[in-house]
């Protein structure tokens, strides 16, 4: 009997495809935004939960200035650190690998190709630290930082734009009047969690870049990967210790300097895409209640539409409880049409929009199922009073009406 | 051929006694039938007459069990009636009655086939039977290879051929018509007429048909007349006509 009423349904739907079709829409938008939304938001969250452990497991970095959060906060003029700064910390031993970073932006030249890039001095240390592993070639040698080389190891969209498809390992570039030598390449790794190409740079030895680039000794930031078994906290509280005590401040006053978890930042980050998605998927959730509405409209018109063949069923012999079914089932058989309708568009999205956020496209059948089981309450719910309103028609009414 | 069937006494299929139907209450009360009594047995074609507001559809209305009677007794084939639910009489139409109406209702868009169809599946007759009955029953009616057609691709003489291979195809015990040939050119009505008169008097089939066209009423062994709510006359007629 259900599986009559199921068929029964599917005529009445295909009786009239442009009007179910528009009738399910609510359901279809509702739904297809709830799975889009879910779906790209826990792409989303892997992408960070990537992004940390490639920032190495307990990475904290210390940056002049007073605390901040993300990265286009505006800066103080607090004294920068020194390379004297980065001995002192490798001296604590809750510090594995200490690694000191300063930039420059300037355009990088090979042949007739040149890219506009980041130059960032560093040293050997910053690979471990940030657990960047190279495709090909080797790190800076000691000797190399010492003596600030003219040596650079390339990001792969640098490489990309200056060699196209050559190896450039031993090949000469030019950082602006500064002719270096290439001996590394790093392997790809994609836009970080605040949407800048990670790829798009240039090392070379720390002391290079302050004696031939930019003319200063300064250290912009220090990144820190803390020693197994160092929880964040105890590192902050040394570093900070140690740190204010070298820049000199008194116990009356406050840092002049950072120290930042990046477990903190990317909690800061899923918690705020958390908090997007939760907000789109309420609006999506009124879309259905919408879409439900709909539904509830056109099968009440459906039912006045149809009084006569609700009275020839009646005088056949139908129960009102099978009347009742009847348009129960094409009102839920409606909305799950929507629901998978929504479903595949709404994956359709997430998709599209995995690939343009360059994040992973992670399908949750959980979230697919309770959209699907929603589609079908969303029937119920709202074909319930239109079908009860069928069932008590009168037979002789029914059949009267024209 | 066999007698006249209405002279046969048997037991009475359909015994109305002293119902009411009223619409309305204190001055715009309408007594749409007064105190009808009246016995029809299995076997016989009775017509139905009378003025319009005679009460003669009311009456196959209550007989139809689509509607209630508001005083007296009705009882099918010795069971009372006039105190069952709604669903209980949709039992009752479902098993014993079929019906044909002026206008075929007849459900647009589905083809004449599951139109037949239709009762059964409320009975709960699978499919592969279902379809089988359901051909059967248009090919007694003469509509062979007209299965698949829709009513808009059928004749109004077919459609009501339709409708009565509907009303028929769940071997009910009464057939009741409410003006069959209401909407059909003489010609069509005499075909339908034809249909009605064999399935009667070779299938056996109680028919009891509402008419204002005494031609259509001569088909009939037995011609009752309303007037004002009551039965007016009640007379057999010879088998002349048929």
């Amino acid at each position: 009997m259900l599986w009559e009423a199921v068929r029964l349904a599917l005529r009445a739907i295909r009786r009239n495809v442009l009007r179910s079709f528009l009738t399910v829409l609510g359901v279809v938008i509702g739904v297809a935004a709830v799975i889009a939304m879910v779906t790209v938001g826990q792409g989303s969250s892997a992408q960070v939960r990537a992004d940390v452990e490639s920032l190495g497991t307990n990475v904290l970095v210390l940056r002049p200035g007073k605390r901040m959060m993300g990265p286009s906060a505006t800066r103080d003029v607090s004294p920068a650190f020194t390379l004297r700064d980065v001995d002192a910390l490798r001296g604590l031993p809750v510090a594995a690998a200490v690694a000191p970073t300063a930039s420059s932006s300037l355009t990088a030249v090979y042949g007739n190709a040149n890219a506009t890039t980041t130059v960032t001095g560093t040293d050997s240390q910053y690979f471990a630290v940030s657990v960047w592993p190279f495709v090909r070639g080797r790190s800076f040698t000691e000797a190399e930082e010492r003596g600030g080389s003219a040596v650079c190891i390339l990001g792969e969209t640098v490489r990309q734009t200056l060699f196209g498809n050559t190896d450039p390992t031993g090949e000469q570039i030019r950082l602006r009047n500064v002719s270096c030598q290439v001996i590394g390449l790093l392997e790809a790794k994609g836009a970080s969690s605040f949407g800048s190409d990670q790829d798009d740079i240039v090392m070379i030895p720390i002391r290079a870049l302050h004696r031939r680039v930019v003319g200063n000794s300064d250290v912009a930031s220090i990144s820190i990967a803390l020693a197994g078994g160092v929880s964040s906290e105890r590192g902050i509280r040394e570093i900070e210790a140690l740190m204010r005590e070298r820049r000199r401040i008194g116990a009356d006053q406050e840092d002049n300097f950072s120290v930042t978890d990046m477990k903190q930042i990317s909690s800061m980050l899923t918690g705020i895409s958390n908090v997007l998605a939760g907000l789109l998927s309420s609006v999506a959730a009124v879309s259905l209640l919408v879409g439900g509405i709909g539904i509830m409209n056109i099968m009440l018109v459906s039912v006045t539409e149809r009084t006569r063949e609700i009275g020839i069923r009646l005088a056949v012999g139908a129960e009102a409880r099978q009347v009742l079914t009847q348009f129960l089932v094409e009102a839920v058989v409606l909305s799950l049409i929507g629901g998978v309708i929504g479903i595949a568009l709404g994956l359709g999205l997430a998709v599209v929009g995995a690939r343009v956020m360059a994040i992973p496209f992670i399908p949750d059948p959980l979230v697919i199922l309770l959209a699907f089981a929603f589609s079908a309450l969303v029937g119920v719910v709202f074909g319930y009073f239109p079908a009860r309103r069928a069932a008590r028609l009168d037979p002789i009414e029914a059949l009267r009406y024209q | 051929m066999t007698a006249p069937l209405a002279s046969d006494p048997g037991p009475p299929l359909i015994e109305l006694r002293g119902i009411c139907r009223h619409y309305g209450t204190g001055e715009a009360l309408v007594r749409a039938l007064d105190q009808v009594d009246l016995i029809i047995r299995r076997g016989e074609f009775v017509a139905i007459m009378g003025p319009s507001g005679s009460g003669k559809s009311t009456a196959m209305n209550i007989i139809g069990c689509l509607d209630r009677p508001s005083a007296g007794h009705y009882l099918f084939n010795g069971v009372e009636i006039a105190d069952l639910t709604q669903d209980q009489r949709a039992l009752l139409r479902r098993h014993y009655l079929g019906f044909v109406f002026q206008g075929f209702n007849l459900l647009a868009r589905t083809s004449a086939l599951e139109n037949v169809e239709l009762p059964l599946i409320y009975k709960g007759v699978p499919r592969l039977e279902r379809e089988a009955r359901a051909r059967a029953a248009l090919a007694k009616v003469g509509l062979e290879g007209r299965e698949h057609h829709d009513p808009s691709q059928l004749s109004g003489g077919q459609q009501q051929r339709v409708a009565i291979a509907r009303a028929l195809v769940g071997a009910p015990m009464v057939l009741l018509a409410d003006e069959p040939t209401g909407n059909l050119d003489t010609h069509r009505s005499q075909e339908i007429m034809e249909v009605l008169t064999r399935l009667n008097r070779d299938d056996g089939i109680t028919i009891v048909m509402v008419t204002h066209e005494e031609d259509m009423a001569a088909h009939a062994s037995r011609l009752v007349t309303f007037v004002d709510g009551h039965v007016a006359q009640d007379k057999m007629q010879t088998e002349r006509a048929r």
